[in-house]
């Protein structure tokens, strides 16, 4: 708990926390209808009725990005799911098996690092379609590689210990060391990185939606918000600059959370 | 102070503080080193004996302050000397020697030049000068062919060759003290005695005095003119080796005295367990098929290992032709220093390394070659326990999880029943079974191996084979291990092979006992022909290695 004496610490919780709370339940928090616009007050500059000003079509911005919470946190939560699983999956049986097996699936994720991996989500949407999901599972994928090797790794590392030979000696069978002493003992810095992972994820969510690969209009995902604000920027700018801000300030909060994770003991 | 005091130590106080909080490491100690005696500070881990040592040079490890007391060293106080006059002082009036050789020694650098470093620093030698006098100082400390050696590295060296070269750079400058803070623990027992012998010799010859930091109290009587006995921070007995071990006045020290493996000879007796418990004999089996009398025989067992350096392939024998036997019932102890196979031997019986060749009989069968479901059910009857109990224990498990383990791989019992089993296996090994849901980390050594020996029996176990038991614990730990070994051993009719490369350990728990050198039993036999009339020189090399015969 002293972590908590930190206070970049304590605002980075507050924000997670009331991000996740307002995910969870936008309605509670949403004070006008995100889809429906009022024509009359299209274009208004942030005030005390309209928080974050309004768009072209007069929809509240303030409730579209509560809305867009969701799909946008939901997607890179999914993304980092998808690393962290099939990561920590393959890295378990590359590390376990070794030999040769280990050898090619290594190389294989040497090649998977080396490709920037918004290019391969890139590919992964444009073969499956466009949409928030398949956003996440590119994402996800292209986080896949170095989930891989932080669970090998570690796999390696504990298949050695001197805990894992007593096991054998008293009896224990293979798959019972995996699950009691290799993922428990392996796990700690698979999950401290996926942590990390999730800010990055959340932008990356956000650039592909942006490019118009994830959540279509009338979706109010926060990529495509300030995707959909460039053509006011002139006139408007908090059409792309508040969603913009939003993103930042989450991701960097998440950041924050994630390293004093990693850095705990 | 009197003129024939070196070092006078008043109401010393050491604090540790870190984020946790402030340790009172040592407090109000008072001792005087007489010039050119040999004074030795005995305790065990956490009694504050390096402390004391490391702040004399006022080298205390991060968070350490000295908070009280004077240090009088040759008519300065060493507390309130400048930094800049202490570096004039350490090294050249006072000499250190570490306790891991391996690290103390600059890896990039010759030996002979660490030596003529020290000159030029503080005697403002010659650079030719310098280098000549660290070639005579190699050949003083007892290192052969000390030209040659002086243009060799640190790792071209063995162990107790770095050991000697530290003693050399300690001894460089004539210091009037040295000090030596546990200098052979972390080597063999008969290199120990070499390098205690060169120590003593060097400090008889230049009339240095010796502060000796050790653990091991006979390594004390051997040695020191004084002794001084600490726990917990502070002094509780202080007198000649002498009065130390022939009477000694505080409890703790009779404790220490009583526990010395050097000190004691004879063989444990096993005194009786009150844990006769339906519960713990959960996993033992029914009756037991007893059709031979040796419940293990090794015959010519073999391995050898391929070392690939530098692409050169070079092949090692580890074991060569190992026979023996251990009847049942009874404890069977290799002995040999570090390289001599034991270890090696002990895996193969233990079948976890395979051997080359050779035949392993437990019980009749020839288990050499046992394999898969096989194997796992022989595990039921030949338990291992590790000399480390920090490393065979997994850290994220429980107490009772890790000593339920090999009933859960096993199925046998059900939930309760295993809470009830561990409660039971924790009585036996003489700890509180409200230790049950505490992690190893949380535990002392001596706990944590009392824990591992729990686990090694949950399965009623015919033979453990017990690689180093003891060698990683304090030594009144080690004695409380041994004796719970014995114990155990009436209680269950256990047999034992043990491994340990310390004969003082073993004659407390043997009946047989087999020597090995290089991989080949050299010697064997029941434990009072093996101790008392040896056949082999080495043998006898390894008895007079022994600390704390002098005083028998």
């Amino acid at each position: 708990m002293r972590l908590l004496r930190q206070p970049g610490i304590v605002v980075s919780v507050v924000v997670v926390l009331a991000t996740v709370v307002v995910m969870l339940w936008p309605a509670v928090f949403a004070t006008h209808d995100p889809y429906q616009g009022v024509a009359v007050d299209r274009l208004q500059a942030p005030n005390g009725t309209y928080f974050f000003g309004t768009d072209h079509l007069g929809r509240d911005l303030y409730s579209r990005v509560v809305h867009g919470a969701f799909l946008s946190l939901a997607s890179a939560g999914a993304a980092v799911l998808v690393g962290v699983v099939v990561g920590a999956v393959v890295g378990l049986l590359s590390g376990f098996i070794g030999g040769r097996i280990d050898f090619v699936v290594m190389r294989f994720v040497d090649v998977l690092i080396a490709v920037p991996s918004i290019l391969l989500a890139l590919i992964v949407v444009a073969s499956l379609g466009f949409g928030p999901w398949s956003v996440a599972l590119g994402v996800g994928l292209g986080a896949t590689g170095s989930f891989t090797r932080i669970m090998r790794s570690q796999v390696v590392r504990v298949r050695n210990a001197e805990f894992v030979e007593a096991a054998r000696t008293l009896g224990v069978r293979w798959p019972a060391i995996v699950f009691s002493h290799i993922l428990p003992n392996s796990a700690r810095p698979v999950i401290a990185y996926a942590a990390l992972e999730l800010g990055t994820a959340i932008l990356a969510v956000s650039a592909l939606s942006f490019l118009g690969f994830g959540a279509q209009p009338p979706e109010p995902e926060w990529g495509a918000l300030v995707s959909a604000g460039r053509d006011f920027v002139s006139t408007a700018w908090w059409l792309s600059v508040i969603p913009g801000i939003v993103i930042l300030v989450i991701v960097l909060a998440v950041n924050r959370l994630a390293r004093a994770i990693g850095e705990s003991k | 102070m009197t003129a024939d005091n070196l070092l006078t130590v008043t109401g010393l106080a050491v604090d540790y503080t870190s984020r946790t909080g402030t340790t009172h490491a040592v407090r109000g100690v008072d001792f005087v080193v007489p010039r050119g005696s040999i004074v030795a500070i005995v305790g065990e881990s956490g009694s504050g004996k390096s402390t004391i040592s490391q702040s004399l040079v006022r080298s205390l490890a991060e968070g350490g302050a000295i908070v009280g007391g004077a240090i009088e060293f040759d008519g300065r106080d060493l507390t309130q000397l400048p930094e800049r006059a202490l570096r004039g002082i350490r090294g050249a009036e006072i000499g250190f020697v570490p306790q891991d050789p391996s690290n103390s020694l600059n890896p990039l650098l010759r030996v002979g030049e660490q030596i003529a470093e020290i000159l030029r620093l503080h005697k403002k030698t010659s650079r030719a000068d310098a280098a000549a006098e660290a070639v005579r100082i190699l050949d003083e400390v007892g290192i052969p062919n000390a030209a040659a050696r002086a243009g060799q590295y640190p790792h071209e060296l063995s162990g107790g060759m770095k050991q000697r070269v530290l003693i050399g750079i300690a001894w460089a400058c004539a210091p009037k003290l040295v000090i030596a803070d546990e200098p052979t623990s972390a080597l063999d027992v008969t290199v120990q005695r070499h390098v205690l012998d060169r120590i003593e010799s060097l400090a008889r010859e230049h009339g240095t005095a010796v502060l000796l930091v050790t653990h091991d109290l006979a390594v004390a009587a051997d040695r020191a003119d004084q002794i001084i006995v600490m726990q917990h921070g502070r002094i509780v007995e202080t007198g000649t080796a002498a009065q130390v071990l022939g009477s000694p006045a505080h409890e703790y020290t009779r404790e220490l005295v009583s526990a010395a493996p050097g000190l004691s000879s004879a063989r444990l007796s096993a005194r009786p367990l009150a844990v006769a418990s339906e519960a713990l004999t959960l996993g033992f089996r029914d009756a037991r098929a007893r059709a031979t009398d040796n419940i293990l025989e090794v015959a010519g067992l073999t391995k050898t290992f391929v070392l690939r350096s530098a692409g050169v392939a070079t092949s090692f024998t580890a074991a060569d032709d190992v026979t023996f036997a251990v009847p049942r019932g009874s404890t069977f102890s290799i002995v040999g220093e570090s390289g001599s196979g034991k270890t090696t031997t002990a895996r193969m019986v233990a079948r976890i390394t395979d051997a080359d060749a050779g035949s392993i009989t437990f019980d009749g069968d020839d288990i050499s070659a046992t394999k898969g479901e096989a194997l796992r059910q022989l595990r039921r009857r030949i338990q291992v326990v590790y000399q480390n109990p920090f490393g065979s224990l997994d850290p994220t498990m429980t107490v009772e999880r890790i000593v339920t383990e090999p009933l859960r791989a096993f199925r046998i019992g059900a939930k309760a029943q295993r809470a009830e089993t561990t409660r039971a296996l924790l009585n036996a090994v003489r700890l509180d079974p409200a230790l049950a849901e505490r992690r190893p980390t949380q535990l002392s050594g001596g706990q944590r191996q009392r824990v591992a020996i729990a686990r090694a029996l949950a399965l009623g176990p015919e033979l453990l084979v017990l690689d180093e038991p003891v060698s990683a614990l304090d030594v009144s730990v080690q004695e409380q291990i041994l004796q719970l070994l014995v114990d155990l051993q009436a209680e269950f009719g256990l047999s034992y092979l043990f491994i340990s490369h310390d004969l003082g350990v073993i004659r407390q728990v043997s009946d047989h006992i087999a020597v090995m050198k290089l991989g080949s039993m050299i010697e064997q036999g029941p434990a009072r022909i093996v101790l008392g009339s040896p056949a082999q020189q080495y043998t006898r090399e390894l008895l007079a290695a022994i600390p704390g015969r002098r005083n028998e």
